[in-house]
């Protein structure tokens, strides 16, 4: 399972690139490999304003539909427009090219309330019993 | 199997219209003519027959195979329902007819069904009374989320969220969401029962209803649903019972008498009409004294002198919610299954498919995991995650099971448990059956640490392979040329 030491992680398997005031957003390689298959990524639309863990995407797979929760409050300013053609990018490459949108974060430090590389790992362990 | 339109050859027929005997008219004005003919196949009767013949030989169906999807997709239906519904009696009334002047005389019949079908599903659930008229389960949802927002809009309230737990079926929120609610969702807890601890911290006065499945997507009966039921009566929400599970409850218990107040039944579930291919579906709603005023109309009446009638004079109504009174057919052959059944057989059929359903459990136990390993209900809910361990899926599973003619279970469902098979057989299915598909079950089972691949490359002996469904599903072709 591949768990980047850089990222921050929520207990719905997104992640969290943090960039200076901005931050990168995606699900996570275990949430990519449960779900099987990604064949749509719903995103929001640039501008968006989001809060911390409400709604913000959907992804889709053959297996299922699900929802994805932002990891952190403030506005969408970019899209991953490649994934509407290759969704498959989420599988390939769920922390790099599958990423779902960037975003302005408004409020910092609520990173305090992700998880990051060493417990989100503990956390999957705790899932997988 | 090729396609009806490769068999085309030009000007081949299969018929040829008569000459008219009446004089030609002049026909339509030009604009709403056609300019070219419609791309239809030409092809000979006998193209026909053979081409449908062939189609329908590949068809499965539960008149030909066991079929554990249960009632959850469609019981086996009994032929003698069929027969009912073809009765001239009730083919040849026009739906127009009660509503024409000295008309409901002549549909007695047909008013009378819906009238005692309504008082028999009453009767099963503890209901006070059931609207007929939903045309689907989720028709019947979200009748129901508009009763409870009819019901708290009179008592002055506008409540906002409706509570679903997280084994709900996808139906419960969506329909709470496109009736104007916010979705708020409780875990399972580790007991595989909603979580009663995060229950309480989110149920306020501002929660219209708690929606549950009843025994559960798990196939678990709520030991605790009375309790979830005062609670939520405590702070004035209603309780809404989807009734996709009823099959387990027939007789046994009412969930009327537990404190639901809104109650969906699928009558192709529960009640054996056809549904999906075989015919549209039908979801009757049932309330609570206190929320009858404002059930849709028409309503169906009993009249003192003993006639039945429609009643559209009711002023709290939620209104129309479709065309005349549902899907008639179908609540006709849910009505003879019912009559026919009787109270006793349908307590028998209850009884039968829980057995059913705890037989494969207890059987296949061994062999796969069973996250909440307790007495189930009329399904039981394994998880393929040691097989998974080598490379065999749920989905692997289910098509290695169409090569040894088993339909599939349903697979990854509830999506609280990974790797979901959920295992419904029904009441109908005989032990021998029974025994086959579990011989097969354990066959995978050992298959899977043995030979995985045997198991992943299946289907092998249908008319099409495994098929790539990321592709169809990423790429969807869906015309001819």
């Amino acid at each position: 399972m591949n768990i980047p030491k850089d990222l921050f992680y929520t207990k719905d398997h997104e992640w969290a690139r943090l960039e200076g005031k901005k931050a990168y957003v995606g699900i996570t390689d275990y949430a990519q490999g449960a779900l099987g298959d990604i064949t749509f990524a719903g995103l929001p639309k640039n501008g968006d304003a989001v809060k911390q863990s409400d709604l913000c995407a959907t992804v889709e797979s053959v297996k299922a539909a699900s929802d994805v929760y932002a990891p952190l409050s403030g506005r969408v300013v970019s899209l991953n427009e490649k994934l509407a053609a290759h969704p498959e990018l989420v599988n390939k490459s769920p922390y790099e090219e599958g990423y779902f949108f960037v975003m302005d974060v408004s409020d910092e430090s609520e990173k305090t309330k992700l998880m990051d590389a060493a417990s989100y790992g503990k956390y999957l362990e705790g899932i997988a019993k | 199997m090729k396609l009806i339109f490769e068999k085309h050859k030009e000007g081949r027929r299969g018929f040829t219209q008569a000459k008219p005997d009446v004089p030609e008219t002049k026909g339509l004005d030009g604009k709403y003519m056609r300019k070219s003919a419609p791309r239809l196949a030409s092809v000979s009767e006998l193209d026909v027959i053979r081409h449908y013949s062939g189609l329908s030989r590949l068809n499965y169906s539960v008149d030909t195979n066991f079929y554990p999807l249960g009632s959850c997709t469609m019981k086996y239906n009994p032929k003698f329902t069929e027969r009912i519904a073809s009765l001239e009696g009730f083919t040849d009334v026009h739906p127009l007819l009660p509503q024409l002047s000295g008309g409901g005389m002549l549909a007695q019949g047909s008013l009378e069904v819906l009238y005692e079908a309504e008082r028999l599903l009453s009767e099963i659930t503890g209901m006070s009374a059931f609207t007929m008229q939903p045309l689907a389960g989720a028709h019947g949802e979200l009748t129901g989320a508009m009763l409870i927002a009819a019901y708290h809009k009179a008592n002055g309230a506008r409540r906002k969220y409706v509570i679903v737990p997280d084994s709900s079926h996808g139906t419960n929120p969506a329909s709470a969401a496109i009736a104007g609610y916010e979705v708020i969702v409780i875990k399972t807890g580790p007991d595989g029962y909603m979580d009663l601890e995060e229950y309480k911290k989110k149920l306020n006065k501002d929660v219209a209803a708690v929606m549950l499945t009843c025994p559960d997507t798990l196939g678990l009966f709520n030991p605790r649903i009375k309790e979830i039921a005062d609670m939520a009566h405590g702070v004035g929400a209603l309780m809404y019972y989807d009734g996709a599970n009823l099959n387990a409850m027939l007789g046994k218990c009412r969930p009327g008498d537990i404190g639901f107040d809104v109650i969906h039944i699928n009558l192709h579930k529960t009640f054996a009409t056809p549904h999906g291919g075989g015919g549209p579906g039908s979801g009757p709603v049932g309330v609570g004294e206190k929320l009858i005023e404002f059930l849709p109309i028409s309503r169906v009446i009993r009249r003192s002198d003993g006639t039945f009638a429609l009643d559209y004079h009711c002023h709290k109504t939620i209104g129309y919610i479709a065309p005349f009174y549902g899907n008639f057919g179908v609540i006709l052959k849910a009505y003879a299954y019912m009559l026919c059944l009787g109270r006793e057989g349908l307590v028998e059929a209850a009884e039968a498919a829980v057995l059913g359903a705890n037989y494969c459990r207890a059987r296949l136990k061994a062999y796969y995991d069973l996250p909440f390993d307790k007495i189930c209900m009329h399904e039981c809910v394994f998880s393929a995650s040691r097989q998974a361990k080598h490379g065999v899926h749920a989905i692997d599973i289910a098509k290695y099971l169409i090569d040894k003619g088993f339909h599939p279970p349903t697979v990854y469902f509830p999506m609280i448990v990974k790797e979901a098979l959920m295992i419904e057989p029904t009441e109908t299915e005989s032990k021998e059956t029974l025994d086959e598909f579990i011989e097969v079950m354990i066959e995978i089972a050992r298959l899977a640490e043995e030979n995985p691949s045997l198991v992943t490359q299946a289907p092998i002996h249908m008319p099409v392979k495994r098929l790539d469904e990321t592709k169809a599903a990423r790429e969807p072709n869906l015309r001819f040329r």
